[in-house]
């Protein structure tokens, strides 16, 4: 275990905050480009995953538990919005037949 | 060092795969890959109850319900509703906007320390036990009392409506 930490060593923090940056961009490019519901959930996950990655990371530079915590927090967040989401996609896809978003249009009268 | 980078890039091109690639079901597997270079990101980092949990909560529990919903409405290439053209180079230059944006803005920063564990216990289950028990106990049973109405409106909203049938 001690030999895979220390490859993390020297790495430095700005590297870490582009690379969460580029997931999140991806995230929202998925949201943006994708029609089915269930993409767009995944997309919303990644973003998800970007945030705690980023948290994990500062947690450990400042040698601060609370940040660690607090993903756990997001984890246990992400699973109970993920079950309603689902949910209410079965929902829609029980009354329209399928899970495009654009047959929700009507939503925004 | 080299790891992280060869971790990174795995998970930008596994990302980039679960939102381009047409077939939901492919979708479902690339995301699975991508959450996995996360726990070896965590691992990386010493967290290792965070990719304990990240492994079985999100590719175990999550991965596995998104799959069930997709067999269960039996979605696939044929199906998939897709946008038009233009309004999928608007949402890639519109995020492209987005990351550009907030990279110059962190380019402000300046360059920062590298990374070093100052503290490598951190992330182990004894130690981050410890800080949830004390500091974050009032979270912790609230976030149960949030798993349990998130259980009950599931049930609730996807059980078929009794009268209409």
């Amino acid at each position: 275990m001690e030999s895979i930490t220390n490859s993390i060593q020297g790495v430095p923090l700005n590297h870490y905050i582009l690379f969460c940056t580029i997931i999140f961009c991806i995230g929202v490019i998925g949201v943006l480009i994708r029609r089915n519901a269930i993409v767009i959930f995944m997309s919303v996950e990644l973003m998800l995953n970007a945030v705690n990655l980023l948290l994990v990371a500062f947690s450990a530079y400042k040698g601060d538990a609370s940040g660690q915590v607090f993903v756990f927090f997001v984890m246990a967040l992400a699973a109970a919005e993920v079950a309603v989401g689902l949910a209410i996609i079965v929902m829609i896809y029980r009354n329209t037949n399928s899970t495009d978003i654009n047959v929700l249009n009507r939503l925004k009268w | 060092m080299n790891l992280f980078y060869l971790i990174a890039f795995l998970s930008i091109v596994f990302s980039l795969l679960v939102i381009f690639s047409k077939n939901p079901v492919y979708s479902v597997l690339y995301l699975i890959i991508t959450f996995f270079t996360f726990t070896i990101h965590y691992i990386l980092l010493n967290a290792q109850f965070l990719a304990i949990v990240n492994f079985i909560v999100y590719m175990g529990a999550i991965m596995v319900l998104f799959l069930f919903v997709l067999m269960l409405l039996n979605l696939n290439e044929d199906s998939e509703p897709m946008k038009s053209n233009l309004i999928k180079i608007a949402g890639v230059v519109a995020g492209m906007c987005l990351l550009v944006t907030l990279i110059g803005s962190f380019k402000a920063l300046g360059e920062s320390n590298p990374l070093i564990l100052q503290n490598p216990e951190i992330g182990l289950v004894k130690n981050l036990g410890k800080v949830l028990f004390n500091e974050f106990l009032l979270p912790f049973e609230i976030s149960s009392i949030l798993l349990l109405t998130a259980m009950v409106g599931a049930v609730l909203i996807a059980k078929r409506d009794i009268k209409k049938v």
